[in-house]
């Protein structure tokens, strides 16, 4: 899968009261987490993101809380893919969860500048940066994370393998 | 080579002999804990798949503890929600408010966490169980809900990294210094993906209520979880707590470590942290002059019969400072009901502190003492990031029992020496 979208940066340990704080987590609307995507570090993010758009991090993305809204509320915002060089460990797991790629990548982060164009093929782990002409290879991501994938996360996984309707 | 204590439980919940790092298994689970916040979440994911049941009803744990007493309509629609589920599905775990405390404290108390336990909750901190010996994970709504359909979920068997601390415990120094000391040493992914195994005799001075602290901060480094070997101190501890059998594993002596790191306790000076990562630790003695508008004393970190011990020694016949609240908060109504038979109570009302019934409140600022813009804290709490306790521009500095109410007694960040007289 090939996706296209322009670059917004973030430094390191952004963390989860900062992506989501908790007082709009008294929900289960991905649209109201949506609102409140980022807040901590930018009220109007979510006005600013076009769909597709991907979100550029340092170190430790993610870090803090275990409250899956906060994947839920990027993903509904329509960022369609987070590249870091590394991402705290629930978060990671929320993210394969609901659905929301995600890439481990050391190089990426230190040279893709804040609007520029990328494009993440996310089967090969590719990301061009197309504004520098620059391309960098993402960690793979492991086969038993990219069955959950497939299967459309964890819940629809477990509903193929125990046989039950499908999300 | 060895495995790990934690690579022994993880190999024992998974039918294998042995598990190295890396491997991806998938393990049973012995309980399953969600909040007022993660429940619901999982309930909506078993309602999209169309299933109505759990594993089994005795190894789930419901507790209402973040936004309890309901805050608001919304919590009370979301608790209400976890309610219904929690009686249609005979939840024998289920705490209601009167009963309940915040779930960290509440489990160990109950005794229904034990030695060689794997343990998924809802709650990044969830890892606070390990102090008991067990594998104790956080996960997020779907993983909960998988955990709560299933009793299984898969792991990445993490790399554990070894933390010996040698030495004698200065006064007034507990296991929060000695966490929060670690995470400023190793920053807040310096044990991200891995096993923080705490040990040595620094460790084993602590009682249990301070092994709980040092577990319970494991994620603030990143962890997967944190995990300590129980002794006569945790048997102790258990004993009147809970008749299910349990087994105590042991890291094998040529048990293989990505990283091992030393520290001499009696080093450690009082810490603080800075705003806004649990790392940005200073020993007291560098804090300077930082007034504060608010103390916390609670949470499933320092909300024990311990801390509170620790506080009213420090507030004993002292005021808190003109204009600033404190706020403390027992962690269980058993922690309550100890308090006010210890006479500790007493102790904080003449002292013009504020007095919660159990609950995560201000912590995540929830209720109970939300901060506004440009007001500063300090708290027994396990996070400082921005806009944790309030308003983004607020300010949260974290602390031990006894630095934070010495701290309200001088309305500044103070040295509880400053304030008892000995």
């Amino acid at each position: 899968m090939i996706l296209r979208g322009r670059a917004w940066k973030f430094g390191d340990d952004v963390d989860t009261d900062v992506i989501i704080p908790v007082k709009y987590c008294n929900t289960t609307d991905p649209q109201e987490f949506a609102k409140h995507c980022m807040e901590g570090m930018d009220p109007d993010f979510h006005k600013k993101v076009k769909p597709g758009d991907i979100i550029v991090a340092n170190k430790n993305f993610g870090c803090g809380s275990s409250r899956e809204p906060a994947p839920i509320s990027i993903k509904a915002l329509g960022i369609s893919c987070v590249i870091a060089k590394t991402f705290a460990r629930i978060f990671y797991r929320n993210a394969f969860n609901v659905g929301l790629p995600i890439l481990e990548c050391e190089d990426a982060p230190d040279q893709i500048q804040e609007g520029h164009d990328l494009e993440v093929n996310l089967d090969t782990g590719e990301i061009r940066d197309l504004s520098i002409e620059k391309s960098f290879k993402a960690k793979p991501i492991p086969s038993f994370m990219q069955n959950l994938l497939r299967d459309g996360g964890l819940m629809n996984h477990l509903a193929k393998t125990l046989n039950l309707r499908r999300i | 080579m060895g495995m790990t204590i934690t690579e022994q439980i993880l190999a024992s919940h998974s039918g294998m002999e042995k598990v190295t790092p890396g491997d991806l298994i998938n393990a049973n689970v012995d309980i399953v804990m969600g909040h007022d916040l993660s429940i619901p979440e999982a309930i909506t994911k078993l309602e999209r798949i169309g299933v109505d049941r759990v594993f089994d009803q005795e190894r789930i744990v419901i507790i209402p503890d973040h936004f309890t007493p309901n805050k608001d309509i919304q919590a009370a629609e979301s608790c209400k929600r976890m309610r219904e589920f929690a009686r249609r599905h005979r939840i024998s775990h289920y705490y209601e408010v009167g009963e309940v405390g915040i779930a960290h404290a509440l489990l160990p108390e109950k005794g229904i966490v034990v030695p060689g336990d794997v343990v998924v909750g809802g709650d990044s901190h969830t890892c606070t169980y390990g102090a008991l010996g067990a594998f104790a994970a956080g996960v997020g709504g779907t993983d909960l809900a998988a955990a709560m359909l299933t009793g299984m979920l898969w792991f990445k068997v993490p790399e554990s990294m070894k933390f010996v601390y040698h030495g004698k415990l200065k006064k007034w120094v507990d296991g929060k210094d000695l966490i929060l000391h670690t995470i400023g040493d190793i920053g807040v992914d310096g044990a991200l993906y891995k096993a923080m195994e705490f040990t040595g005799e620094g460790i084993e001075q602590l009682p249990l209520s301070g092994r709980l602290t040092m577990a319970n901060m494991a994620i603030e480094a990143g962890a997967k979880n944190g995990i300590l070997q129980p002794d006569m101190v945790t048997v102790e501890y258990l004993k009147v707590r809970t008749n299910r059998p349990y087994t105590i594993f042991r890291s094998d002596a040529y048990a293989d470590y990505a990283d091992v790191r030393e520290y001499d306790v009696g080093r450690i000076e009082l810490q603080v942290a800075f705003p806004s990562l649990p790392s940005n630790t200073k020993p007291i003695s560098e804090v300077g002059d930082v007034p504060v508008d608010q103390v916390v004393i609670g949470s499933c970190t320092n909300g024990r019969i311990e801390d509170l011990r620790v506080a009213a020694q420090v507030l004993r016949g002292n005021k808190v400072a003109p204009y600033v609240r404190l706020i403390i908060i027992p962690a269980t109504q058993g922690v309550f009901r100890q308090a006010i038979q210890e006479g500790l109570f007493e102790i904080f009302l003449d002292a013009k502190a504020a007095i919660s019934t159990p609950t995560c409140g201000p912590c995540v600022g929830g209720h109970m003492g939300v901060l506004a813009k440009g007001e500063r804290a300090i708290s027994t709490t396990n996070r400082n990031f921005i806009g944790r306790m309030g308003h983004p521009e607020s300010e949260v500095y974290l602390s031990n029992p006894a630095v934070a109410a010495a701290s309200a007694v001088k309305g500044r960040i103070a040295n509880p020496e400053e304030v008892v007289k000995s």
